[in-house]
């Protein structure tokens, strides 16, 4: 006799369908994933961890990052700091381009193999795309050799065109959270326009970084609902950030994501997207501390961002290098990426 | 008069031991802690600098 569908465990599904087949969850399953009990979390990781070394292989993937245009953006991102309708204490900064060069090599001696350039914009004008355009002029002829990454909001197609010449390889721009839930964190532009900017990367041949932060309200249905959207846009790079409740911004009395939501979390969208870089990126100090930052590595996370954020600090990288060497988890070396 | 440098407010004026913490795990000083002017505040991968219009620059580094 067969097991009716709700006696069967979603573990046990995923362990079939997600480990031996490489397919991720489905909605409903992912939903069961979140509200499975404490007791159960560890197994969830284990498996998730055997997943991300399935299908993703051992290496981790290091990044630092940096803002190059801070604050002052017109958007109202509900969860940012750097949004000018907010009374936040974030004030305009620009990082020049010694700055910007300094702040890659920096990088790249942590053995990253990844830097992004963000800026908090609604997209790219003239003058960014030109700061960009010799910043990474600049990047090169210090020698440096690292991946870089944009972050620079929307785009049109030449922009997008733009960033391919410059030989920026890949673009990171999130949806932030389920579809269903966008309209109560932002109302200045649609989550559907985020959606065509990631198109456009897509098909302009830039690897496709998208990912969002948990913990802005979102029920766990709609955490559900996020990861499996994020399963259709196949991005290469998820990154995981859990909300900073910041001073000024309307979240900055939101509980912080507790340590225990924050793993199942973690473990369900590694079950949702099996062959995905998934990065651990900000908030991930004030949610899990160091403890949970190594059971999150041993959870399904196979990248992480290393030093500061963009407005925030982080820990010191050589903390999550040693943290790394420790776990024994190989950094993956720029050799393999190119 | 000294100002705590995550909220602005005086030192003296109520406890800042949540301020404290912010400062200690994720936050560079926003409000300059001599005037508690708003500073211009750049974080870089290993750093910070944060420039008071009044009472200038400092950084991570000291």
């Amino acid at each position: 006799m067969t097991a009716a569908p709700e006696q069967i465990d979603v573990l046990d599904e995923a362990r079939e369908q997600v480990l031996e087949r490489g397919v991720g969850l489905t909605e409903a399953q992912v939903l069961k994933v979140l509200e499975l009990p404490e007791d159960r979390i560890p197994e969830l990781l284990a498996l998730a961890h055997e997943v991300r070394e399935r299908w993703c292989g051992p290496e981790v993937e290091v990044e630092g990052i940096v803002s190059l245009k801070t604050g002052g953006c017109p958007e109202d991102c509900h969860f940012c700091s750097q949004s000018g309708q907010f009374p936040s204490p974030v004030r305009s900064a620009w990082l020049d381009i010694p700055g910007l060069v300094r702040a890659a090599r920096q990088t790249r001696d942590t053995g990253a193999t990844e830097f992004c350039i963000v800026a908090a914009v609604r997209g790219p004008d003239k003058r960014l795309l030109s700061q960009v355009r010799d910043g990474i002029k600049a990047i090169r002829e210090d020698g440096n050799d690292i991946q870089i990454a944009c972050s620079l909001g929307m785009l049109t197609q030449e922009q997008v065109d733009e960033l391919v010449a410059m030989g920026v390889h890949r673009y990171n721009h999130n949806l932030e959270t389920a579809r269903s839930h966008f309209p109560e964190v932002v109302t200045t532009h649609s989550w559907e326009e985020r959606w065509d900017t990631l198109r456009m990367i897509r098909d302009a041949g830039m690897e496709v970084c998208c990912g969002g932060i948990i913990g802005m309200g979102e029920t766990l249905a709609q955490r559900a609902e996020f990861a499996v959207q994020l399963a259709e846009l196949e991005p290469d790079e998820v990154p995981l950030n859990f909300l900073i409740p910041n001073p000024g911004t309307p979240y900055e009395n939101y509980p912080v994501v507790e340590g225990a939501e924050a793993l199942r979390t973690v473990g369900a969208f590694r079950l949702a997207l099996p062959r995905t870089i998934l990065r651990f990126a900000g908030g991930r100090e004030l949610t899990f501390g160091d403890l949970g930052a190594k059971q999150g590595m041993l959870g399904g996370i196979n990248a992480i961002i290393v030093g500061n954020y963009l407005t925030n600090l982080g820990r010191p990288a050589q903390q999550d290098l040693d943290m790394l060497e420790e776990l024994s988890m190989p950094i993956k070396a720029l050799s393999q990426t190119l | 008069m000294t100002y705590c440098s995550f909220c602005g407010k005086e030192e003296a004026d109520g406890d800042h031991g949540f301020c404290r913490q912010r400062l200690s795990m994720i936050d560079p000083p926003r409000y300059c802690s001599e005037c508690a002017r708003r500073m211009v505040v750049q974080v870089t991968p290993d750093g910070w600098a944060a420039r008071c219009s009044r009472h200038g620059e400092i950084t991570s580094a000291r």
